[in-house]
């Protein structure tokens, strides 16, 4: 009979727990925020909103938390994460402009607005 | 007692990462347009990737770490040729 796999962590000092602890907490609310907006909100352009903030403030928590972790436990300075951190913030803004911008074209073709009143990407009148 | 609380904040956010993917996934069937399913699929990558992430942390391995490396890549490149699908109606132009 094999040892079942269970997760566990190792006591760290608590100058290193307590942030740890803070930026999980943090990271776990501020996804389940970001979903919850794009599970809630109203249109495309308002919904898009959501994952932008968990996809780089979550990540970054997350980030800095497993870093601080793995250096405590493994008794030297372990940085690669900051390679996902960098790369996530440099691909969001990059995937987030891509989809708005073919989500205006797409609405624009189409001729329809979904909030009439406060929208910026109308199609003139004499087009 | 230090070990015990912070497997219990591991926990937490993996629940709160668990509910996200599901809110994800909910927008993804739901979702009325196209545009708003491929935000939720790129939603979902992220939060699989920071799922994994959080495996990690909980056993200790930097396995994990380069599995979440990957699924952010193949996430970002498949957005984003799924973005250019929508706009132009081809991928490479």
């Amino acid at each position: 009979m094999s040892q079942p796999i269970v997760m566990q962590m190792t006591a760290v000092s608590p100058w290193l727990a307590v942030p740890i602890i803070f930026l999980l907490v943090t990271g776990g609310l501020i996804t389940l925020i970001g979903a919850l907006g794009l599970l809630r909100l109203k249109n495309f352009y308002q919904r898009i909103h959501g994952p932008a903030v968990y996809i780089t403030v979550g990540t970054g928590c997350f980030l800095v938390a497993s870093m601080l972790y793995s250096s405590a436990a493994l008794q030297r300075p372990v940085v690669h994460e900051l390679l996902i951190t960098g790369f996530v913030l440099l691909t969001a803004p990059v995937v987030s402009m891509l989809l708005m911008r073919s989500a205006v074209y797409r609405d624009l073709r189409k001729g329809k607005t979904d909030s009439p009143v406060t929208d910026a990407y109308r199609l003139p009148k004499e087009q | 007692m230090i070990a015990k609380a912070m497997l219990l904040a591991l926990g937490f956010a993996q629940l709160c990462v668990l509910l996200a993917m599901i809110f994800c996934t909910i927008r993804l069937l739901r979702g009325p347009t196209a545009q708003d399913r491929i935000l939720a699929l790129d939603s979902l990558w992220m939060a699989a990737m920071l799922f994994i992430l959080l495996l990690g942390i909980g056993f200790s391995s930097t396995v994990y770490f380069e599995a979440a490396l990957i699924i952010a890549l193949i996430g970002f490149v498949s957005s984003v040729a799924l973005a250019k699908f929508l706009m132009r109606g081809e991928v490479i132009e």
